[in-house]
């Protein structure tokens, strides 16, 4: 870091920000180095290079079928990248070291860095077969090994957090589309991840119903610990919660910085026009 | 008519004990195996599929009466005997297994993509995603197959009378013979017999059903 | 030793011999079963209750019991009763092709529901009969979608002809039956009976398979 701070003069020394300055020393929550994702012939991803500090909330906009997505989905280990490696908090999260070299990882290490990832889906995925009450004790019961009385207790608190307190006992097929994506929500929060991939939480909401989970998320939000990678639509929201918003576009992350920056004053053509297109 | 029946009754109901006993045997075996090699199906090892796949296609492929005779007839002589009863079990229970295998993989790959995923973000290990999350879902879907499965099963069982399991067809045989006359009571009373049989089948799927899926739809 | 060659090779063309009889069993047995679930199945849509009530009565009735006490019935019962009497074999194919027929009904009963509604539609807007309908509109859509279905059906009544024994007609496991009380050497016959099924219903399994894949193969054009 000194050594570009001297090939650049116009920046005196003494105005570097010490937080700064202690932030990029340490290392980031989320790494993703020249990631590529490919399915079948069809190359999505052409080269990702992203980072999250921890705590950080980023917003990943950008048209459909960007692989915005599909981004979420390899840092929760749910699709592999084709080249590439992630990192989250400086450990190879789809690969292993042995003797010095990298090979692909095993089910086991892939189940450790797993506890620092949580994911909220679009269609909620909740399990239909299980009381709300169980959907979100059951993997700190299986997974965490809490006791149940522990669970039971961390997962009633999840769910008052997200104001579901009210319907432990209800089949989630009782439950409205928000009700069923705030279950899910507390589901993932009771697992205490470092980062969290909201995957297009409200796409599949009724409109009427998009208000009440992001208000929800908000909450979470300015709670701070967790790093958060809101993959949205909802570009309001996005400016609202997020410290930083990336734009990406044909497999690219084209522009990113400040929600201000990126909604007032846009530099690249591409997301011009795709900010004037959602407006 | 009531009069023959009266005559008929004791033999007939020894007969229908027996069908039913040999049939909820088998049931449990068949169950069984179906699961079993129904999952190993899906094992992301190639030995352990292809050895399911082997037992489908072998158990599918026999005439379950050539192979309740083989198991019967012919093993006795590679030291292996076998009562009436676990011949007629084995049989039934293996022939069925294959049948039912690929009614437990079905169901299993008909659960939503959605509930394997939700379960790895949950950081559940391979056999918690399976036997928490996706089996319990995929056994509502098999309740109807598995009826249609079972009262196969009852019906089959009636092949029993070609190694003289003393079943229900066997009990009506007997009685044929000194009944000659009313072959054709004695005979729609035995068809009557297995219609019961059979609904009380469905009955208790239908039962099964309900309970299994209380509360979630 | 158990098995002997020797033997076995002098066992087979006993049973081959009757093998025709199983085949005959089979294709006669299935295509009564296609035929009559047909009427079964259109039948079964009737404007009358009464009509549909009895159809399916029947089919659930025939289903829900065994192909052997069918056998038994048609074979012991029937002559008695009405005074009909006929030949093992063609009892026995009848009973095959009764008791499927009742399968194949279902089957042809998804296929035609199959069909669009909208189809029926466009048929009564053209003002074609009913007849016209059925045969020139419905059928030839409902039919190809479901032939692999059939294919297995054919399978299945191929397995099933070995309880024919029971009404004394000779096929292949009554032949190996005899073979084995003469012999008192039931692994050869048995076996072979065995492998036999085996060979014949894997070939079925894989034409059904071809043929599946030749009307997927269609569809995509």
């Amino acid at each position: 870091m000194g050594t570009t701070m001297e090939k650049q003069p116009q920046t005196a020394p003494e105005t570097v920000d010490p937080t700064v300055a202690a932030a990029e020393a340490t290392v980031p929550m989320v790494k993703y180095t020249d990631v590529k994702k490919s399915f079948g012939d069809l190359e999505v991803l052409h080269g990702i290079n992203l980072e999250m500090a921890a705590g950080e909330k980023i917003a990943i906009i950008g048209p459909s079928g960007s692989g915005k997505t599909t981004l979420g989905r390899m840092l929760m280990t749910l699709d592999h990248p084709t080249s590439g490696t992630i990192e989250v908090e400086g450990e190879h999260l789809w690969h292993m070291e042995r003797k010095g070299k990298l090979v692909p990882a095993n089910e086991k290490h892939l189940h450790m860095m797993r506890t620092k990832i949580g994911m909220v889906f679009q269609h909620f995925n909740l399990f239909p077969h299980m009381k709300v009450i169980n959907n979100v004790t059951e993997a700190p019961v299986k997974v965490l090994g809490l006791s149940k009385e522990e669970a039971h207790d961390r997962a009633v608190e999840m769910l008052r957090k997200v104001g579901l307190e009210e319907k432990l006992d209800v089949y989630p097929a009782k439950l409205s589309g928000g009700q069923k994506q705030r279950v899910a929500i507390a589901r993932a929060l009771v697992m205490r991840p470092k980062v969290m991939v909201f995957d297009e939480v409200t796409s599949a909401l009724d409109p009427e119903l998009v208000g009440e989970v992001l208000e929800v998320i908000k909450e979470i939000a300015d709670e701070g610990e967790m790093a958060m990678m809101l993959i949205t639509h909802e570009m309001d929201f996005a400016r609202e919660v997020a410290d930083r918003v990336v734009f990406g576009a044909d497999g690219l992350i084209v522009e990113q910085g400040p929600p201000e920056q990126i909604f007032e004053n846009p530099q690249s053509e591409r997301l011009q026009t795709f900010l004037r297109r959602i407006k | 008519m009531i009069d023959y029946w009266l005559e008929w009754m004791p033999l007939l109901w020894k007969g229908t004990v027996s069908t039913a006993q040999v049939t909820v045997l088998s049931a449990a075996l068949a169950l069984l195996l179906a699961a079993l090699t129904g999952i190993c199906r899906l094992s992301k090892f190639r030995l352990i599929r292809g050895l399911a796949l082997v037992y489908v296609l072998t158990f599918r492929g026999i005439a379950l009466l050539v192979l309740l005779f083989w198991i019967y007839y012919v093993l006795p002589y590679m030291n292996i005997e076998l009562s009436k009863t676990m011949a007629a079990v084995l049989a039934l229970g293996l022939n069925y297994g294959a049948f039912g295998s690929e009614i437990v993989r079905s169901s299993i790959l008909a659960v939503p993509q959605g509930q394997w995923e939700a379960a790895r973000a949950l950081n559940m290990t391979p056999a918690q995603r399976m036997f928490r999350i996706i089996f319990p879902q995929a056994l509502i879907r098999m309740i109807p197959p598995f009826n249609n499965l079972m009262i196969e099963l009852l019906k089959a069982s009636s092949l029993l009378f070609f190694i003289g399991m003393t079943d229900l067809v066997y009990q009506a045989d007997v009685l044929r013979g000194l009944y000659l006359q009313q072959s054709t009571q004695l005979y729609a009373t035995l068809l009557v017999i297995y219609f019961i049989l059979a609904s009380m089948i469905s009955y208790s799927a239908r039962l099964l059903e309900r309970k299994l899926s209380a509360g979630r739809l | 030793m158990i098995w002997s060659w020797e033997y076995a090779w002098s066992v087979l063309p006993l049973l081959l011999d009757v093998i025709g009889t199983t085949l005959l069993a089979t294709l006669f047995g299935f295509l009564i079963a296609c035929t009559f679930g047909m009427v079964l199945a259109v039948l079964g849509r009737s404007r009358f209750r009464v009509i549909r009530w009895t159809v399916n009565g029947f089919i659930e009735f025939v289903r829900n019991t065994p192909l052997l006490v069918q056998l038994f019935f048609l074979f012991y019962a029937l002559p008695l009763s009405l005074g009909i009497s006929m030949s093992a074999f063609t009892t026995g194919v009848i009973g095959l092709g009764l008791h499927y027929s009742t399968y194949l009904a279902e089957v042809y009963r998804s296929g035609i529901n199959g069909v669009e509604k909208g189809q029926w539609e466009a048929a009564r807007a053209l003002n074609f009969s009913k007849q016209r309908t059925w045969t020139r509109i419905i059928l030839p859509q409902a039919i190809p979608p479901i032939l692999p279905i059939m294919g297995n059906y054919l399978i299945v009544v191929f397995k099933e002809t070995p309880l024919l024994a029971a009404i004394t007609v000779m096929e292949m496991l009554s032949r190996a039956k005899n073979i084995v009380s003469r012999d008192w050497r039931p692994t050869e016959p048995y076996t072979l009976v065995g492998i036999l099924f085996l060979v014949i219903s894997l070939l079925l399994a894989a034409l059904v398979s071809l043929l599946e894949y030749k009307m997927a193969q269609r569809q995509s054009k």
